[in-house]
């Protein structure tokens, strides 16, 4: 395996202090390379949120080592001092809602990243135009957030996401409000986004139906992670 | 980069142009009061300027005529003509009454001048100047009295001959001018019952009744009922001549005391206005609290309604400066809908007000210049919220 995409060693996370403190993380290890879908499984309240956020710097680890792209992260501590750069750069986040901003059309709601990265507008919207057409959201790209449905919602926040061509995506459960089918279809979008960008994708979640479709799935059962081959089965 | 705050308050249009009509209206109402202090200022300027005095002549120890009341012999003028450097002198009164037309009860200003010296009204918008020594008014348009039109002023029926514009009172009464006569007449001469009582009373004291002196009883009768008082004599200076000088010499030789036009106005602007002026800016620092609550609020729950948004904004790598801009920029937003609504309103409303409103252009960008900051301080409290959203809060639980 080359330059893995995302690489955590021992990493931890306790909430509160003291007697009333939670570790909720006890020492995770993963690997994902580029362009890797894996899935990360497990009972509700075992953590998966928590080490979501810590990959996506939202969070303070409380120990361990983590490393994205080869470049190291947190090692006891922060080791960049940029975070939000940092997040704008390297990771797009899909949440289990769209969370889209309302006042916002389809299209700004994509370029609003790239954008923030220092592009020019005309080069943004382009951008955005580009991914929303590979997502089959093209034609809905003047439109507000309110007036899509849940799945060209979720469409639009996987564009965003994206759109920076970041190296590492973080999805918590991405397919929970949507049926059968649409769920499926996020993680084909998913798959090839993967594969033509060499994105590494990390999706939460507890959904049935889309658990057969990973190739590699990380079980999280207190604190701690133990992997697993999946099925891999075709979307 | 796409303006946020523009977008949001697009997004949000109704809402805003609700609270920027409110806004407006507390403004418009904010730049009223000033502009009707600053009407006062120029009333009172315009009333002085108009008069055509250089040094007003008035009772000893008072104020007067416009401040206090004053009384003067009406031959005092004389010996103040006698005075090095008086180019004029002539003799006003004024009156301060009610002037019945038609159904409603005008107040008014009645100003006693003698034609073609200082006090005569300096121009007219309509009609002619008072041509007769009796019986004849010019009015201020604000009186609403027409041109032709009667008038009763106390015993006598008067007409209306011309029309100025801006000549009110130090406390926005319209003035009616007519000739010094007359007006003495109306502020000094008693009513008919109270002439008969006293000629009675006259008549029947046998030492001013004596049958060896023919005509006593009628010079007393006519030195009682003519009236010799005026409120003041207004003084033109000659060119060449110090209007302080002059002054000094009246108030010196004269027994009288005497204000030069600076001296009028510092009674005007800063005795008798000043009182309004203190109460217009209480009422402007009160109109500015409550601008800046209604911002602050509006802008706070707004803030609160985007919690969720802001914190996918700082999720996908929004600084701080950005947040804390947009959020600022909707306030002045708010503040700039706010201000043109209230010039507007103002602009407009202002011929309505019984009183001159002067709206002054400095006024404007003064009222603009409060807004911003109010707006600015007011947004401080929504920023400091929006900056603490925890960006964890939008990947849950
Ligand atoms: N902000 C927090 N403060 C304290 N405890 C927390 C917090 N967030 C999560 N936890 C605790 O950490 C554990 C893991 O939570 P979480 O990562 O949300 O699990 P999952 O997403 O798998 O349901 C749970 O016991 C939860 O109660
Ligand atoms: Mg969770």
């Amino acid at each position: 395996m080359d330059v893995p995409a995302i690489e955590v060693r021992g990493l931890s996370k306790r909430y509160g202090e003291g007697e009333a403190g939670v570790d909720a993380l006890k020492g995770v290890d993963m690997r994902i390379a580029p362009g890797e879908v894996v899935g990360l499984i497990g009972p509700s309240g075992s953590g998966k949120s928590t080490l979501l956020k810590c990959l996506g710097a939202v969070i303070e680890p409380t120990g361990g080592y983590m490393a994205l792209g080869g470049r190291t992260v947190f090692d006891g501590g922060w080791k960049i001092r940029d975070l939000r750069s940092l997040r704008r750069d390297n990771i797009g986040f899909v949440f289990q809602a769209p969370y889209l901003i309302p006042f916002l059309d389809v299209t700004d709601n994509v370029a609003l990243l790239p954008m923030l990265a220092g592009k020019s507008n005309r080069e943004a919207r382009r951008q955005a135009a580009e991914l929303l057409e590979a997502l089959d959201v093209g034609h809905r790209a003047k439109a507000a957030p309110s007036e899509l449905s849940g799945g060209e919602q979720q469409r639009v926040a996987i564009a965003r996401a994206l759109v920076n061509r970041p190296p590492v995506v973080l999805a918590d459960e991405p397919t929970a409000p949507l049926d059968s089918e649409r769920a499926l279809n996020v993680m084909r979008i998913l798959n090839r986004m993967a594969e033509q960008y060499r994105t590494a994708i990390i999706v939460v979640t507890h959904d049935e139906k889309i658990i057969p479709t990973f190739r590699r799935l990380y079980r999280i059962r207190d604190g701690r992670t133990f992997e697993e081959a999946g099925e891999g089965r075709a979307t | 980069m796409i303006s946020l705050a523009g977008r949001d308050i697009l997004h949000h249009w109704a809402k805003y142009v609700f609270t920027g009509v409110g806004l407006g209206l507390l403004i418009g109402v904010t730049l009223s009061m000033a502009g009707i202090y600053r009407g006062m200022v120029d009333d009172a300027q315009v009333l002085l300027r108009s008069s055509g005095a250089d040094i007003w002549a008035v009772q000893q120890e008072t104020l007067g005529p416009y401040a206090e009341p004053s009384n003067l012999r009406d031959d005092a003028y004389r010996a103040i003509l006698g005075i090095p450097g008086v180019a004029e002198a002539s003799n006003v009164t004024y009156l301060t009454m009610q002037i019945r037309q038609g159904e409603r009860d005008v107040r008014v200003m009645a100003v006693g001048f003698e034609p073609g010296r200082p006090g005569e009204p300096p121009f007219l918008v309509a009609g002619r100047r008072i041509a007769r020594s009796h019986y004849e008014v010019v009015a201020d348009v604000r009186t609403g009295f027409r041109l032709g039109e009667r008038v009763r002023i106390r015993r006598h029926e008067y007409e209306v001959v011309g029309l100025t514009r801006r000549m009110v009172s130090s406390s926005g009464d319209p003035m009616v001018f007519l000739p010094l006569k007359d007006a003495q007449e109306a502020q000094f001469l008693k009513d008919n019952d109270a002439i008969v009582n006293e000629r009675a009373r006259t008549a029947s004291n046998p030492a001013l009744n004596r049958p060896g002196v023919p005509g006593l009883l009628d010079a007393i009768l006519a030195s009682q009922t003519a009236s010799r008082s005026v409120n003041a004599v207004l003084v033109r200076v000659a060119s060449g001549h110090e209007a302080e000088q002059v002054a000094e010499n009246i108030r010196r030789w004269k027994h009288l005391e005497a204000y030069t036009r600076a001296q009028m106005e510092e009674i005007l602007v800063a005795k008798l206005i000043e009182t309004s002026a203190r109460q217009i800016a209480t009422f402007l620092v009160i109109l500015a609290i409550v601008s800046a609550a209604i911002v602050s609020f509006i802008i706070y729950t707004m803030t609160l309604g985007k919690l969720r948004e802001l914190a996918v904004l700082k999720l996908i790598g929004t600084p701080n400066r950005t947040i804390a801009a947009m959020i600022l920029q909707q306030s002045l937003g708010l503040g700039l809908i706010g201000f043109v609504i209230g010039k507007t309103v103002a602009t407009l409303w202002a011929p309505y007000f019984p009183k001159y409103v002067l709206l002054l252009p400095g006024d404007a960008v003064r009222g603009l210049a409060a807004t911003i900051v109010v707006c600015a301080i007011a947004s401080l409290l929504a920023i400091r919220v929006a900056l603490k959203v925890d960006p964890a809060t939008a990947i849950g639980g």
